[in-house]
């Protein structure tokens, strides 16, 4: 099975986000950055079915300059085989989805997994969008996958409950907690890491069709208001009469 | 010109989230000077579809062909755009469920329009720009997103925005689409609903708990009260990682994101990455026993104390509450 993963470098879940330039640009000074958890989530997943690259082959990709380098490394040091970096600015997620199409489209992946959305821009569109371009199935939000000679059994998240759905390959999979327990590189996969390919692309023409324009911090909130314990009456009354939620 | 709503129902009812789709649509259609037309897919009466016309929408197209029954993203894609195409719709929008996650990057691809997820703001149109706000970083931070192409396509939050009533009456359409079968390559196999339970991406009121709870054991008073409250239960990842609870519980940076009117966080510090997950929660009350706990500062109401002791004291006082 080849398998493609499509790997967003964000900020650590703990970084304070803060603004540069006007408010137009993410301050990344001293910023630590991280392989997008449910990216992490795809590639352990990829892991599996591949039987750790005995039944076929894992390649990681990004849209990014020589700074996401890092975490492509360690994608190849959990356990992909090849990577790929697209030299280049993601400008939008549409940008992003065509490049990837331009290096995928005549490759014949059996199977191409995104997350199901980035801890930063939280667009949740590569999947779909991704699907359209290639003409093939693609299923977002996937809590659950099993592949079977060259059909796929995926559990999709709906409100309250779930949803069974089989498809042929190829399929563009959204990975979504529960998909694959997360796994960690060990010694052996940092050092071979080092001599695994990592290729860099030109990208391709392709005008944006959205930008962001300002950053501002969400609103505060305003401060706690305490309520003893023995006062449980007052909280109930301050939710029904005050915040009107009960 | 026109502004499309996608209209999303569960066994033939329209949800809560449609109407509120339905009023966001028609601000942005009276700012454009047009007509808000919505489209709907599945087995809904002419009489419920017709609630529409009291949000604003003249006109609803009604499909109810039989092989879209259960979900097909690609089919349900191709259809949409067509209806799109047809009403020559300047604007597209859905609501940010679990189905439009898939279905509206699909939607914008076919018609290279510019997809901003999650709004929270009506757009300012002007001549030569359209900008929307959303929330980015994982709720720290809003960002104002420009889109430059010709169609745009818009999701909204559940809960973001109210629906708003106004005269009005649809007309309801029936349209027979054109489909293609290589538009049919998945196929729903089987469909498992929790019924007894609250919808927690559309619920109004949750009740979540976190490892301050010590054990799934002691869940049955945080179900008691979320019953009472007509709520849906969440909880924090430890709690899902350690199987105490199921994992479409978990709310937060890497689970669910959602803004309920009412939060109630039991036994649950407040970790940053929790925090992304609920903090556009119109209302937060917070029970934890550490002052310290970094959940009160971003709380409105806060109790110190133990949770075994207060939250039987709250069910009862909710009781003696509705009992008036
Ligand atoms: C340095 C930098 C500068 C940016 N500048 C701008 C800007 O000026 N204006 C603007 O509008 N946006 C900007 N962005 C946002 C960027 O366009 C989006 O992050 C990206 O296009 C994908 O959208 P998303 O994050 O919503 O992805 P989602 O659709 O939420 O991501 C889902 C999945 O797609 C995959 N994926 C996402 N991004 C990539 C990627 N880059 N390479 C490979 N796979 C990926 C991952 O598997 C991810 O889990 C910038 C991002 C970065 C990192
Ligand atoms: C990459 C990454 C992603 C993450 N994503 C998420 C996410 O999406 N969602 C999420 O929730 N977490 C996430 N986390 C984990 C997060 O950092 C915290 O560890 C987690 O939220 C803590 O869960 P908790 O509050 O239940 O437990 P704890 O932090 O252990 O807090 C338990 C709280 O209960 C209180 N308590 C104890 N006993 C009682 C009692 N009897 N009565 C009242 N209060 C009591 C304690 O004072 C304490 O504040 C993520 C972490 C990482 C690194």
């Amino acid at each position: 099975m080849k398998i493609l993963v499509c790997i967003s470098n964000v900020p650590d879940t703990t970084s304070k986000i803060t603004f540069t330039d006007n408010n137009t640009a993410f301050n990344n000074q001293g910023v630590q950055y991280i392989i997008n958890p449910y990216d992490e989530l795809a590639l352990s997943k990829a892991i599996d079915l591949t039987n750790s690259g005995a039944n076929g082959s894992i390649t990681v990709i990004t849209v990014g300059d020589s700074s996401t380098e890092a975490t492509l490394r360690k994608a190849l040091a959990i356990g992909a085989d090849n990577a790929v970096r697209i030299d280049s600015r993601p400008l939008d997620a549409w940008y992003v989805a065509n490049q990837i199409v331009e290096y995928a489209k005549d490759k014949n992946f059996d199977l191409i997994l995104t997350g199901r959305e980035s801890i930063d821009y939280n667009g949740g569109q590569l999947a779909g969008l991704l699907g359209d371009l290639l003409q093939i199935p693609s299923v977002s939000i996937v809590k659950g996958l099993n592949v079977i000679n060259n059909e796929a059994t995926i559990e999709r998240e709906i409100e309250g409950g779930k949803e069974i759905i089989v498809t042929q390959l190829p399929v563009v999979i959204g990975a979504a907690e529960g998909i694959a327990e997360p796994k960690i590189a060990n010694m052996r996969g940092i050092m071979g890491a080092r001599t695994k390919p990592l290729d860099i692309i030109a990208s391709t023409m392709v005008d944006p069709l959205t930008t962001i324009v300002t950053y501002e911090a969400p609103p505060v909130r305003g401060t706690v208001t305490l309520i003893e314990e023995d006062n449980i009456d007052e909280l109930v009354s301050l939710l029904h009469h005050r915040a009107k939620v009960i | 010109m026109s502004v499309l709503i996608y209209i999303e129902n569960t066994d033939g009812v329209l949800k809560k989230s449609a109407f509120e789709a339905a009023s966001y649509g028609k601000e942005i259609a009276d700012s454009l000077q047009c007509d808000t037309v919505a489209v709907s897919i599945g087995n809904v009466t002419t009489h419920e579809l017709e609630k529409l016309g009291n949000y604003g929408v003249k006109k609803v197209i009604n499909i109810t062909n039989d092989d879209l029954k259960t979900f097909v993203n690609q089919a349900y894609a191709a259809v949409i755009t067509d209806v799109a195409t047809k009403e020559n719709a300047q604007v597209i929008i859905f609501t940010n469920s679990f189905t439009a996650k898939g279905l509206a990057p699909r939607v914008a691809s076919k018609l290279k329009a510019g997809f901003v997820s999650g709004a929270i703001s009506i757009p300012v149109i002007t001549e030569n720009s359209f900008q929307v706000k959303r929330t980015a970083f994982s709720n720290k931070a809003i960002a104002t997103v420009s889109i430059q192409s010709d169609i745009k396509v818009i999701t909204i939050n559940p809960n973001a925005f109210a629906a708003k009533e106004v005269e009005g009456h649809a007309e309801i359409v029936n349209f027979e689409p054109s489909l293609e079968s290589k538009d049919f390559g998945t196929m729903v196999k089987e469909i498992i609903r929790n019924t007894d339970k609250i919808s927690l991406p559309d619920a109004e009121i949750v009740i979540s708990a976190g490892r301050g709870l010590k054990g799934p054991e002691n869940w049955g008073m945080i179900e008691e009260l979320a019953q009472l409250l007509e709520a849906a239960t969440a909880c924090s990842k430890p709690v899902s990682d350690a199987g105490w609870r199921p994992h479409s519980e978990h709310v937060g940076q890497t689970g669910i994101v959602i803004s309920p009117n009412l939060y109630i966080a039991i036994g649950i510090s407040g970790a940053i990455q929790h925090l992304a997950g609920v903090s556009s929660s119109k209302t937060i009350v917070v029970i934890n026993k550490d002052p310290e706990a970094p959940f009160f500062k971003v709380a409105d109401y806060g109790i110190v104390g133990d949770a075994f002791v207060i939250v039987p004291k709250l069910i009862a006082a909710i009781k003696a509450h509705q009992g008036n």
